[in-house]
């Protein structure tokens, strides 16, 4: 069975490798443009970068091979002596340093509206625990664990003889989500209570630690309902790639409603 | 000068055979070799543990290890590779070959030489018996980030001693090599006139000795905490965990220009030498290292952004480590400007360099995308970070050491290796390492973390083919042994020159270098023959 | 003899530079204390005396929303939960709240609890004449009681901050030898 899956698997792989075929848009090969205005802002800038250092490459590059077929000794090529060249050097310190002015510019501003915490309309805590997560609506009383779903917890343990194909969301999903309105300008804040975390949902374009004793902020609108799924980044401990993260976006009606439901079963205390 | 010197060391270097020879060597060869040896059997080792991890990452589910242990081993992987497979191969390159290029006798200390290379197997037998404790191997990673290692079982202790002794190894073969380089170059060997090689070692040396003692200082931190009640990372006793990080990483970040610095080195001797034509832009190539070398004191904290800095800190740290792209990208333009118009042959070492010049600077762009902050918000701690060290570290410094190894092997064994089978170690090790750490790039993008042992489906074909290509790379290495041990029993002849290109004072001693090199100072017109400037 | 000595002289100096380097390890914690003074890098928030807090008067154009969160630490068996969720306040005047703390266990305990600040960058503006978090706090068992803090936020906070998140950790430091 396994064996099957692994030889069908190299199978697929070698084709890939060997033909780049269009079936490359299925795979998940770049980051996701995401669903906030941070995110769109963030790809933007990798994908500048990105184009930079492939343009560079190129160059660099096509220089390269092309003394490596022209200037060889098989080909007669004499041998020159310069080494040296005053000029030359100062040009190729100089543009790469103008190309960087120019890269730290769109940069800063972003990371400048990143750190903008103004304007918050609603805050929600967020601990990491060995392994899983604890959600704290600060304004609303609500909060609670959320952990790996049942199904793929079983399929994960060693030698569980279950297929992770038959698992949806193998990994990525919780048994109970971070329910969050879309539109919002919505604080968060991350702290832990054993070791360093690390809370990331690319599709929100955030990743900050969750460390002991401290809290740290961030803050993100999401533009569109979703599930938007995470995990924790940063090694945590025998099960750190276990306790993902999953953010449900939902309009503000839906929101109200989920926030009525809660109510009623946490109690309104922040403790373990 | 060096013939005082020479004497000195001659006359009480009695004649051991057998295991007391490689025991009690102080000869500079006699240690190379040894340290070339040991890093070897350590990157062996260090491969093994990585083929671990592939094997458990070829398809989604746990199959052969569990989580613990899985974490052992990229954690083992890292230290091994790091403090045992790189670290010492280039000190044994240094043992063999700076003597030899500055005209020396042999190091400047030779019984703290003997020394520090003994001190190694021990250090390693240490860590490596961490796997048979209770509680496991460290399994925190190589970056041991306070609190989580000191959830460390039985091992604990064990690993920071043994980091203490790679520490005290490391910090005494620094010393020696600067003693060797600052005192005993030949009369005519200036400075300036060294070549790159014994440079980018001279700074390297410089960087181990300032940082790390910083990182012993940091262990112990972490030794005392677990141990005797301080509380320097423990929020509860007024310490700060994030601390630790910044501790750490003013060490890791000089640590991999400490791995990087000797291959640039290294490539700075082959180009030319197969190109048949002087080094480009020798003195900026020197400026370049002390430069990289000087930045990598006040970039530590870029792996570190999602610590949550203040702006200002953020911008710094963004600042700085783009301005390591211009001393770097200096050294790329003037190794292709040394192509330019050379006239080339490709024999295996040149391959290899070559191979190193694209793929380093592949890793040195995906270096540039992450020192973007708000991009790295995204990059950190996803396997976009892992494939960028891996370019670096695997095409980097161990296709320069590998490139350097059968540079010199002819001069070493007086025996020319086998062409062929150094071509196939080439094209087999080249491919396979892009199909082993280029599909990284896009799990990492895509949302994959770090040092984990399972992951969801969209990430399977992908890591399917890293597997696979680990698999090929680590087989293609045996070869490799094969080869060298091929070539030590015998082979045709190789001449002093060994390659027609080839210029500096290693190559006017006869092949194989005998024993004692330079007794005699070499003659001054000769050194100003066969150096640059 | 000459390159002997030049050796000797050479290590001898490097072998300084080296026990500098392990004690700049050291001089780092401090260092880094400093630093986090001065620019508030690590969200600790700073103490005054009554005498300094009184020498400020409240700016009345403006008010901050302070939000109060309490985390236990694992192993720190306390229900811990601010009285009052958030405050209004206005930079330069003196307020007072309340955490609870409810010991879980049947066992005498000492906690420590721990601040910290968000943003980071406040953290330099945030002072406090009177906390809980100046000194270990001993519960006999079952106790539950609340615990005060006098604060006050600098009228020189930074115009573009208009919240503040006050959080406090509360660690388990009891001795090993009482713990049962």
């Amino acid at each position: 069975m396994f064996i099957a899956r692994a030889a069908w698997r190299l199978l697929v792989g070698s084709v890939i490798l060997l033909a780049a075929v269009p079936a490359l848009a299925e795979w998940a090969i770049n980051m996701p443009r995401g669903v906030t205005p941070i995110s769109h802002e963030i790809y933007d800038l990798h994908m500048t970068i990105f184009s930079i250092c492939v343009a560079i490459g190129a160059l660099v590059f096509g220089v390269m091979f092309f003394s490596i077929w022209k200037h060889r000794k098989s080909r007669g090529a004499k041998a020159d002596n310069f080494h040296e060249s005053q000029t030359v050097e100062i040009i190729w310190t100089v543009i790469p340093f103008l190309i960087l002015i120019g890269m730290a510019f769109p940069a800063t501003k972003t990371l400048i509206k990143m750190e903008d915490m103004s304007d918050i309309e609603m805050t929600v805590k967020i601990t990491g625990y060995q392994w899983m997560w604890h959600y704290d609506y600060l304004e609303d009383g609500v909060s609670f664990y959320s952990r790996l779903d049942a199904n793929s917890n079983k399929t994960r343990q060693l030698d569980s003889g279950l297929n992770p194909g038959d698992v949806p969301d193998y990994l990525l999903n919780v048994d109970k989500p971070l329910v969050l309105p879309v539109g919002v300008k919505i604080r968060l804040l991350t702290t832990a209570a054993d070791v360093i975390h690390s809370w990331w949902v690319p599709q929100l374009g955030v990743k900050k630690d969750a460390i002991p004793g401290f809290i740290n902020e961030f803050w993100t609108q999401i533009e569109q309902p979703g599930v938007y799924r995470g995990v924790c980044a940063e090694l945590c401990g025998k099960d750190h790639g276990f306790m993902p993260v999953v953010v449900k976006a939902v309009n503000q009606d839906e929101y109200q409603a989920w926030l009525q439901s809660q109510r009623d079963v946490t109690p309104k205390t922040a403790s373990l | 000068m060096s013939t005082t010197a020479a004497a000195l060391h001659d006359h009480h270097e009695p004649q051991l055979t057998g295991i007391k020879r490689w025991l009690l060597t102080t000869n500079h060869k006699d240690i190379g070799t040894l340290y070339l040896w040991f890093s070897f059997i350590m990157f062996l080792l260090g491969g093994g543990m990585a083929l671990i991890i592939r094997a458990e990452l070829f398809q989604p589910g746990l199959q052969i290890v569990d989580p613990q242990f899985f974490n052992s081993m990229t954690t083992m992987h890292a230290l091994v590779m790091i403090f045992g497979g790189v670290m010492p191969a280039f000190v044994g390159l240094a043992n063999w070959m700076i003597p030899m290029m500055i005209g020396a006798p042999d190091m400047a200390l030779p019984r703290m030489n003997n020394w520090s290379f003994w001190i190694l197997p021990f250090a390693f037998a240490m860590l490596i018996s961490t796997l048979f404790m209770r509680g496991g191997a460290p399994a925190a990673g190589w970056t041991m980030y306070a609190p989580l290692v000191l959830q460390t079982g039985d091992a604990f202790p064990f690993m920071i001693f043994s980091i203490h002794l790679l520490g005290i190894s490391s910090v005494m073969g620094a010393i020696n090599i600067i003693a060797t380089v600052l005192n005993m170059r030949a009369p005519g060997m200036s400075l300036m006139r060294m070549p790159l090689f014994v440079w980018t070692w001279l700074i390297t040396a410089y960087l181990l000795i300032a940082v790390i003692p910083v990182l012993a200082g940091a262990v112990t931190m972490l030794l005392t905490d677990k141990f005797f009640g301080t509380s320097f990372f423990n929020p509860a006793g007024g310490g700060d965990p994030v601390l630790f990080q910044h501790i750490f990483w003013f060490f890791g970040h000089p640590e991999v220009y400490i791995l990087i610095l000797p291959a640039f080195g290294v490539m700075s001797q082959i180009i030319p030498t197969f190109a048949r034509k002087p080094l480009f832009g020798y003195a900026s190539m020197v400026y370049a290292s002390a430069s990289i070398a000087f930045l990598s004191f006040i970039v530590w904290a870029h792996h570190m952004f999602t610590v949550g800095m203040p702006l200002a800190g953020e911008l710094f740290f963004m600042f700085s480590t783009m301005l390591i792209a211009i001393p770097t990208g200096v050294k790329v333009f003037n190794w292709v400007a040394t192509m330019w118009r050379g006239a080339m042959t490709f024999e295996t070492p040149m391959l290899f360099a070559i191979a190193f010049v694209v793929l380093f600077t592949i890793g040195g762009f995906s270096g540039l995308m992450l020192a973007i902050t708000p991009a790295d918000f995204q990059y950190h701690d996803s396997y976009f970070v892992v494939a960028h060290f891996h370019y670096v570290l695997v095409p980097g410094a161990i296709f320069a050491l590998i490139a350097a190894v059968y540079f010199w092997l002819p001069k070493w064994t007086g025996h020319m290796y086998s062409e062929a089978l150094g071509k196939w170690h080439f094209w087999l090790s080249a491919v396979s390492l892009n199909v082993t750490f280029f599909p990284m790039h896009f799990v990492g993008l895509a949302g994959m973390q770090r040092r984990v042992p399972d992951y969801a489906l969209q990430f399977a074909d992908f890591n399917a083919i890293s597997s696979v290509g680990a698999f090929i790379f680590g087989t293609s290495q045996l070869l490799f042994l094969y080869l060298v041990i091929k070539c030590i029993r015998g082979g045709p002849q190789a001449s002093a020159r060994v390659w027609e290109g080839a210029h500096g004072l290693e190559w006017t001693v006869p092949s194989p270098a005998p024993a004692h090199t330079f007794n005699t100072v070499p003659d001054s017109e000769v050194i100003r023959r066969e150096t640059l400037a | 003899m000459q390159v002997k000595n030049h050796s000797e002289r050479t290590v001898i100096k490097l072998i300084v530079v080296v026990l500098a380097m392990f004690g700049f390890g050291y001089a780092l914690v401090p260092l880094y204390d400093v630093i986090c003074d001065v620019t508030g890098l690590n969200g600790k928030t700073g103490r005054i005396s009554e005498a300094e807090s009184a020498e400020q008067v409240a700016d009345i154009n403006r008010t901050i929303k302070i939000q109060f969160v309490a985390s236990v630490n694992a192993g720190a068996p306390w229900d811990f939960y601010p009285n009052e969720y958030e405050m209004e306040v206005r930079p330069g005047g003196v307020y007072y709240t309340t955490f609870k703390a409810v010991n879980k266990t049947s066992h005498s305990l000492v906690g420590q609890a721990v601040p910290s600040l968000a943003p980071r960058e406040a953290a330099l503006y945030f002072n406090k004449t009177e906390c809980f978090c100046f000194t270990q706090q001993s519960f006999t068992p079952n106790e539950s009681r609340d615990m005060p803090v006098r604060f006050i936020v600098d009228r020189d906070l930074p115009v573009n901050i208009d919240s503040l998140v006050l959080s406090y950790t509360f660690f388990n430091i009891t001795p090993d030898n009482q713990k049962s």
